[in-house]
């Protein structure tokens, strides 16, 4: 059940007139350091960004424990609000917004459109190195005692708050800054770098949502850095840009603010669906049920995902008549995600399907994704919202989407590009087992939030009345199995990279553009200018013939 | 069928009249989501068996694709159920929003980390909200520091209060009981302590609680919070087990023995705060537009415009009175901003509006306030006044010569604590009498 | 006479042409330009909300502000694009020197509209026209006039480290022109770099008259 299909491959490109690989072609850590191509450097975020992970776990266990009384556990009420803060912090910028992009995006991006890298290898590594920068002055906020006003930042508490807000504020600043690099390397790669002969039609959909990502990145982070300059001035200097006293609105910096940190949900899962759309068409091998659905549904939740904010703000004291408005619009964005995940199932109609761990990984989003997703429809009816704002609801709303939605799809892309980027392949036993643990680690933790939420056990509550306490200890046993879940995981890979048998070029006989290079590629991907001017969901071809159509 | 749901769920008791609407279409949404993520699932899956690889590799039959009606009617059904569901959504969260014509007020404050409440006819309380049930009891929420949130899950209502405005919020429970409050923004530290309860009493029991009677209404009722030595757990109805240990963190005020009106109240501090200076009670002219007949009427701006005089106007008029000035009067009323407590403003409010029905200005007609009565008597704009109002002690006095005017006063210098109002001499049965200097910093007066 | 290493030689190796290249750096910059819109935009968002909140106050605080300053500074800014225009011109033209004095002149410019910003700057710090709670202008002394000059201390601030940052860009353009780094074929860094000082002129007209104009 494991094995792909059998077909003939070509014969694996080894012999000693081929090019060396992108990891062995140039050794020692200036190497690495002082890199042009993307996917060292893309490893060098991957590294980056599971360190981050790490760290926003440390902090979620941390609070998920002191949560297991309903009074002090093992720290106060000050420590307790930093770690929710810090933990939401790290998660947000630290590693869901970099993460698939910077990652898979950054490796697989360039290899799919045909190109021997992106169009600004430069900017790219002052990308990474502006991230870097972002994560030391966060952490470094961090390490002097962080902050407690929620990643959130609102004022008045925000200009109030004894805290060292500044650090942490500086440090996404300059994140959101990598971020925005990031972007229009992107963009312009994917405008000006595709191969010859590859229409817009015809790229790969993965690229489509980065495309749509970067979209979104470049329009909304610099709001988020306008929002969290006027935020450090009112606490830093005193201005009191919101502040009620000389005349301010806090409303309106809740206004700048979810104008970006709406968006910025789709920045996270848009590349999430990426991964999706091009692992159910490989396990499937055949090409998707609707490649403009995916497609345009895509411009559509970039388009779209910019009036949606104001849902946020149902009990922020904004007009009935905004709330209206903003409440159909969320109904809308909804919409585009329902139409892509009708086209991933109906894409398994008349397949010939593979089982295997990334696809394992697709029915767990499918079923997360859609629970998740439909409760954000719910928290969207306004009457709803009403009781649901600000208690755990909204938090197993969310997470849904980030855990079992982005993170799912992250470990997908993990296991599906594995042997692309490291020439091997992992233990196919343990991934299965992992991605099964994960996932009843997860329902584990955040289904009963759902039920939290209900009760109306408000979020951010340190101390809360004892009736709630039997859920949390549930949710909290949950955590402890998802993280062993997690480390689980990535101890798996990690032992593959050594020990996992030599992958060959296209281990699950797919026709997407990646998998005609040898596995790991070489430094310039491809030999020669490759012709991609066919669809990479062609699976009525075979293997051999896409390669010879492809001049690989 | 809906306490079983309800149950189900974990949904609290729907203790007000709006939460059994809500819950219902709680249910469809909720059942639906639970439906939808299951049944695609099972989909998925049921293809996966059916469609897994037999045998070797075979090309794609180009015309493999679901049928396009297929695509369109589930996403077209999704879109229209959605649409539904917004429609409702909608028309419940503006019978949320927008309170009955005859609620009854109460002026919620709230500061870091308790919540106040201040009745028109004088109850001051922490922590605990006494409303009768069976009415509708009109909130009027704001902050005395950061963003908090009024939240009572049996009620399913929810409002931010704001510092710097007004925020309204409703409910009317259904029967007698007690129900758990909570702060739902986050405003730092003690954030989780912020509790309160709202006590709803038997109409009549409500009435005997105004009246004095509150040592009786609150025997007869446990407490959630404030109340019992610490540890001791009391059983509340709506079975809500728990240790009632979380009293608020610093109690300031205690409700006075003989609670004053808010009527009172407000004319006392409009004395005390010079506010009588410029403006009167009794519908005569001054160097202020008169008090009297203005809650409601419709003021005419410097600009052209014309505004309502509501509790929005009235409170932004002391605290950024040029912003809308009144046509026809001079610019020259310093602003309170930071001088007056909210618990003040709402009493000057509430001064205020005692007086609408006294002649002073041509009524008109304006839609949500109280209905005009009719023709305007003989005591209008610019005539003598038929009956004058007894103002007990307070009369208008010119200004002393020495006294700057207040244009030239401007802003309180920067930080936090402003600068005490000038204390100006007020005519008590013609003796000039200086009124005590009111508190400096702008917290620790009711 | 072609320098050292000019942009002929450095033909990335993921582009297939030179001109491929020069237009992707274009495209670049046109998209990071848009990003630098949005985090205007933000600002003046901001400024139509407290506009709209306090419309008499900010009127006034507009009659209040010194527009000789304002609309010199508006001079001073479109002179220097102009001339920022003319340079890429004449790199066009194969006169890199000339080039390289218009480039000098316009950052000339900009150092002369942030001196006579400073200058302003000054002058309302004299008046009490400070941001937020550090605003005693007793002229005007209410709320909206507050929120008026705080909008514009933050947004001329902003625009003003903005100008700064393109002065030195279009000095360092200056250098490598006048050392032969634009050819005619080759010269998409200089177009880049004109192209930010545009937007940090254009920024400057709609500041202008939404701060000055009544």
């Amino acid at each position: 059940m494991t094995a792909a299909p059998t077909e003939t491959a070509p014969p694996l490109p080894d012999g000693p007139e081929s090019e060396p690989s992108y990891l062995a072609v140039e050794s020692g850590l200036w190497s690495w350091l002082n890199t042009r191509d993307h996917k060292r450097i893309a490893l060098m975020f991957y590294v980056t960004v599971l360190g981050t992970f790490l760290l926003g776990g440390t902090f979620a266990l941390a609070l998920r424990t002191e949560l297991l009384t309903p009074r002090r556990t093992i720290m106060d009420a000050m420590t307790y609000n930093r770690m929710f803060t810090l933990h939401g912090v790290t998660m947000v910028w630290l590693f869901l917004i970099p993460s698939i992009p910077t990652v898979f995006g950054n490796f697989i991006l360039p290899i799919q459109l045909g190109a021997k890298d992106l169009a600004f290898p430069k900017l790219n590594l002052v990308s990474f190195y502006m991230f870097l920068l972002g994560l030391a002055t966060t952490v470094g906020g961090m390490l002097a005692g962080g902050t407690d006003t929620g990643w959130t930042f609102y004022p008045p508490y925000s200009d109030l708050t004894p805290t060292r807000l500044v650090p942490v504020l500086l440090g996404i600043f300059i994140l959101g800054i990598s971020t925005i690099l990031t972007g229009v390397n992107f963009v312009a790669t994917t405008h000006m770098l595709r191969a010859r002969g590859m229409r817009w039609s015809q790229i790969p959909l993965f690229v489509w949502t980065i495309y749509g990502t970067s979209i979104i990145m470049l329009l909304a982070t610099p709001v988020l850095g306008m929002s969290l300059l006027l935020v450090g001035l009112d606490h830093g200097l005193g201005l009191g840009i919101f502040d009620p006293a000389v005349g301010g609105d806090p409303v309106l910096f809740e206004h700048i603010f979810w104008f970006y940190s709406h968006p910025a949900v789709y920045i996270m899962i848009l590349p999430a669906m990426g991964v999706i759309s091009e692992v159910v068409p490989t396990f499937a091998h055949r090409r998707p049920a609707s490649y403009t659905a995916i497609a345009a549904s895509t411009l559509g939740i970039a388009f779209v995902g910019f009036f949606t904010w104001g849902h946020h703000m149902f009990v922020a004291g904004i007009s009935t008549y905004d709330a209206g408005v903003f409440g159909i619009l969320s109904m809308f964005v909804a919409i585009f995600s329902a139409i892509k995940v009708f086209t991933w199932t109906a894409t398994l109609y008349k397949g010939q399907i593979v089982f295997s761990t990334p696809l394992l990984y697709f029915f767990a989003f499918l079923f997360l994704f859609v629970f998740g997703g439909m409760t954000g429809v719910a928290v969207a009816t306004q009457s709803l919202d009403v009781h649901w704002h600000d208690t755990y609801f909204v938090v197993a709303h969310f997470h849904f989407i980030m855990v079992g939605g982005s993170v799912t799809a992250f470990l997908a892309a993990a296991h599906y590009w594995f042997p692309k980027m490291f020439g091997r392949m992992y233990s196919e036993r343990v991934g299965l087992l992992s991605a099964s643990a994960v996932f009843l680690g997860f329902v584990l933790t955040f289904l009963p939030q759902f039920l939290l939420g209900n009760m109306g056990m408000p979020r951010r509550y340190y101390s809360y009345p004892a009736q709630f306490q039997w859920l949390h200890v549930l949710s909290t046993g949950g955590a402890y199995l998802l993280a062993g879940a997690l480390l689980l995981t990535f101890t798996n890979l990690a032992l593959a990279l050594k020990w996992g048998e030599k992958a060959p070029a296209n281990p699950w006989g797919s026709r997407s553009f990646e998998w005609l290079t040898p596995s790991p590629p070489p430094k310039h991907n491809f030999r020669g200018a490759p012709n991609l001017d066919y669809s990479p969901y062609d699976y009525t071809m075979t293997d051999e013939e896409a390669h010879a159509r492809a001049g690989q | 069928m809906n306490q079983l749901l309800r149950t189900v769920l974990f949904l609290p008791p729907q203790a007000s009249t709006v939460a059994q609407g809500i819950d219902f279409l709680h249910y469809s949404v909720i059942l639906t989501t639970m439906f939808g993520a299951t049944a695609i699932t099972v989909v998925g899956l049921m293809f996966l068996i059916r469609y897994r690889a037999r045998g070797p590799f075979r090309r794609e039959d180009p015309d493999a694709n679901p049928p396009l009606w297929a695509e369109v009617g589930v996403v077209g059904g999704l879109l229209s159920l959605f649409c539904l569901w917004w429609v409702i959504g909608f028309m419940q969260y503006v019978k949320i929003q927008v309170p009955p014509e005859d609620a009854l007020p109460v002026y919620v404050t709230a500061k870091q980390w308790m919540w106040k409440f201040a009745y028109p006819d004088g109850e001051h309380t922490i922590s605990t909200l006494y409303v009768p049930s069976g009415k509708a009891v009109r909130l009027m929420l704001t902050s005395r520091d950061v963003i908090h949130s009024f939240y009572v899950p049996d009620f399913r209502i929810k409002q931010d209060a704001v510092p710097g405005r007004y925020t309204t919020a409703w409910f009317e429970v259904k029967e007698p009981g007690v129900h758990l409050v909570m702060c739902a923004e986050y405003c730092g530290t003690n954030h989780s302590l912020m509790r309160a309860q709202v006590v709803a009493l038997a109409p009549e029991d409500y009435a005997r609680w105004l009246a004095g009677a509150r040592r009786d209404a609150e025997t007869s009722l446990p407490h959630l919070v404030t109340g019992g030595p610490p540890g001791e757990t009391t059983p509340v109805p709506g079975g809500l087990p728990g240790p009632i240990e979380d009293t608020p963190l610093s109690v300031e005020e205690f409700a006075p023995a003989t609670p004053l009106s808010m009527v009172r109240l407000g004319t006392q501090v409009a004395g005390d705060l010079g506010c009588l200076r410029c403006h009167t009670l009794d519908g005569s002219p001054h160097i202020g537009p008169t008090w009297a007949g203005l809650y409601g009427a419709a003021v005419p701006l410097a600009t052209g415009e014309t505004v309502l005089a509501d509790e929005a106007y009235l409170t932004e008029s002391m605290m950024d009175p040029l912003a809308r000035l009144h046509a026809g009067f001079p610019a020259v009323m310093p602003s309170y901003h930071g001088l007056i407590s909210p618990g003040q403003t709402a009493a000057i409010l509430e001064l205020i509006k005692s007086i609408r029905e006294v002649p002073g200005r041509a009524p008109a007609p304006v839609a949500g306030l109280a209905p005009t009565l009719g023709p305007p008597p003989a005591g209008a704009i610019g005539q003598e006044p038929v009956r004058p109002l007894p103002v007990e002690t307070l009369q208008r006095v010119p200004a002393p010569p020495d006294q700057p005017l207040p244009a030239e006063q401007g802003l309180p210098p920067p930080g936090r604590l402003p600068n005490p109002p000038p204390r100006l001499p007020i005519v008590v049965g013609g003796t000039p009498v200086v009124p005590p200097a009111p508190a400096s910093t702008g917290g620790s007066s009711p | 006479m072609p320098a050292p290493d000019n942009e002929l030689a450095t033909l990335g190796d993921q582009y297939d042409s030179l001109e491929t290249q020069e237009r992707s750096l274009e495209l670049g910059m046109w998209i990071f330009l848009a990003t630098e819109i949005l985090l205007f935009a933000a600002l003046f968002a901001l400024y139509a909300s407290y506009r709209s909140m306090y419309l008499a106050d900010f009127k006034a605080g507009i009659e209040h502000n010194t527009l000789a300053f304002g609309t010199v500074n508006m001079y001073v800014l479109l002179t220097s694009s102009l001339l920022a225009a003319l340079s890429v011109s004449a790199v066009r033209a194969d006169r890199p020197r000339t080039a390289s004095w218009l480039l000098g002149g316009t950052a000339l410019l900009g150092a002369a509209f942030l001196a006579i910003k400073l200058c302003e700057y000054w002058r309302h710090w004299q008046e009490g026209s400070l941001p937020g709670r550090y605003y005693h202008d007793r002229e005007l002394p209410t709320f909206g006039a507050n929120r008026f000059f705080t909008m514009y201390w933050v947004m001329t601030g902003l625009h003003a480290l903005h100008v700064t940052a393109g002065v030195g860009v279009v000095t360092w353009m200056a250098v490598r022109a006048r050392r032969g780094f634009y050819t005619r074929a080759v010269h998409a860094r200089l177009v880049i770099g004109t192209l930010y000082w545009h937007l940090v002129d254009v920024i400057w007209i709609f500041l202008w008259p939404l701060l000055y104009l009544s």
